[in-house]
């Protein structure tokens, strides 16, 4: 117990920059989560075919693996520099990575939201002279941003979980802490693990608990 | 219906052909190392005890690590790692009459150390281990059969900007994901740790500047700098003290008196620096003294 509570501003710190991580690849898989679920059910065939590609080899690949082709294919790019001395080369790299591999799930959730929309909203948007990117835009993403709200949830609570994974490449998130504590203070592995869970479970908590907001808002206006 | 019939056999040819690919790796060195160790003819021991029973089962499992060339180094294709640990672990498993091939050398990563020896996936670890107060709390360690310090490798062209652990605050020093070193370089020099899988990763990270420094013991870093000298150095004087010991199962003291007495015995006949020269030794470091160990508790 004491480990925790001797180390916290320390557990803080770790935790604060999970929370970035999440904010930045959170932000990062919004806009091209939306972007590509718009290709996927665009009317042109090529830009579907491009969403379509993007997803299959996206989703299809080990998050790992995604965050070591940017940690090593950057500097062979010549693109090693640090944002900042505290957003460094390795956090730009996985926050790139985690932002990139969750777009293709945020696209895919969004994307059964479009498809829960009857036909004849779309159709009724293009009779009164509306582009497909105002019908999208006014019309169907509204309505289906709020039925894709308990999915987003999961795939964001999904992404609040895989930050863990950017210590592999060098990022000095909470799970470092973890580590750097347990091998500190071996006899107190047990107290560190459970209050590392909490801390996680805490921000999943928080998702979820902005989810039920957004789902509540979104029952009341249909 | 037709295309995703299609599409499953193309995938079933795909993995069938790289897994054919990998396949192919039979029949190369096997690494190991000609350092005569000593294979006792059917030692005694009393009854119960850990050495009778790996001595009867003839055969152990080593914890060592395999990306520190030197100390503990799996070359690529070969079977069996070398290294300074390793020959240690050979000198242990020796005296208990256990042959080179009767030993499974099990890859144990820093974090892994002391799960590995609780739970009993390794009989003893010899993996850079050092000896501290609190590891101590949870496993045990004989020893030290070695004694390094920490340094600092740098590119060629910083060799006079870093210069010592004082030069640290504020820089990229990497080091191996829950290492001492690393902390050390973290909480009282103010480095900005970068943690990495391996300490390959982190030669890597320097070489494409996305780190500054690499910390850890010496020993390792010498490995290194004899690897790529026009590019990397290693600079300062050793700026802590790390004393390698053997871990074992906690509160097995006659094991620990066992281990403890094997490697003085092969410190006392030559066998201690002759395993240094062909390992460590390679860098151009001189033979130290062999270490005074710590009595068991």
């Amino acid at each position: 117990m004491n480990v925790l509570i001797d180390n916290f501003p320390e557990i803080l710190d770790g935790f604060i920059k999970t929370l970035w991580l999440l904010l930045f690849a959170g932000l990062i898989a919004m806009v091209l989560g939306t972007l590509l679920a718009a290709m996927r059910v665009s009317p042109i065939g090529v830009v579907r075919g491009a969403g379509t590609t993007y997803i299959n080899m996206v989703r299809n690949t080990p998050l790992l693996l995604i965050l070591f082709l940017f940690r090593d294919a950057f500097p062979q790019l010549g693109f090693a520099v640090d944002f900042t001395d505290y957003f460094n080369f390795f956090f730009v790299a996985a926050t790139l990575g985690l932002g990139l591999y969750t777009a293709a799930f945020v696209c895919e959730a969004l994307r059964s939201g479009v498809n829960s929309i009857p036909v004849g909203q779309a159709e009724a948007a293009r009779s009164i002279g509306m582009t497909f990117s105002q019908s999208m835009t006014t019309v169907i993403l509204p309505q289906a941003f709020r039925a894709v709200v308990p999915p987003l949830a999961n795939t964001y609570i999904a992404l609040a979980k895989n930050t863990s994974v950017a210590l592999a490449i060098g990022v000095t998130e909470a799970g470092y802490v973890m580590g750097k504590l347990t091998n500190d203070n071996a006899a107190d592995r047990w107290w560190i693990f459970f209050g590392f869970a909490a801390g996680y479970i805490a921000i999943v908590w928080a998702i979820a608990g902005t989810a039920k907001v957004f789902e509540r808002r979104g029952a009341v206006s249909r | 219906m037709k295309f995703a019939r299609t599409s499953a056999i193309a995938a079933g040819t795909l993995l069938t052909l790289l897994l054919a690919a990998c396949g192919n790796d039979a029949g190369s060195p096997s690494g190991g190392s000609n350092v005569d160790v000593t294979v006792a003819d059917k030692p005694e021991f009393p009854a119960g005890s850990t050495m009778a029973k790996l001595a009867d089962a003839g055969k152990m499992t080593i914890g060592v690590k395999i990306d520190q060339p030197g100390i503990g180094f799996l070359k690529p294709g070969a079977e069996m790692p070398e290294g300074f640990d390793i020959e240690i672990g050979r000198i242990v498993a020796g005296a208990l009459g256990i042959e080179d091939s009767d030993v499974t050398w099990k890859e144990t990563i820093s974090d892994n150390r002391e799960p590995y020896l609780i739970d009993g996936t390794d009989d003893i670890v010899v993996a850079s281990y050092s000896i501290t107060e609190d590891r101590r709390k949870v496993v045990g360690q004989a020893g030290p059969y070695y004694v390094t310090g920490q340094q600092l490798l740098v590119r060629e062209e910083d060799k006079d900007k870093i210069t010592g652990p004082d030069d640290l605050k504020g820089i990229k020093v990497c080091s191996v994901t829950g290492s001492t070193s690393l902390t050390t370089a973290e909480d009282e020099y103010g480095a900005d740790p970068v943690p990495q899988g391996t300490y390959s990763e982190c030669v890597d990270a320097l070489e494409n500047k996305t780190t500054d420094a690499v910390t850890t013991d010496g020993a390792i870093l010498l490995g290194y700098e004899a690897e790529n000298p026009d590019e990397l150095q290693v600079v300062g004087e050793p700026f802590s003290e790390e004393r390698y010991g053997v871990g074992y199962k906690k509160g097995d003291t006659d094991f620990c008196q066992f281990i403890t007495d094997t490697l003085q015995k092969a410190m006392d006949d030559g066998t201690w620096a002759k395993a240094f020269e062909a390992t460590l030794g390679q860098s151009g470091v001189e033979t130290p003294e062999p270490p005074k160990m710590d009595p068991c508790q």
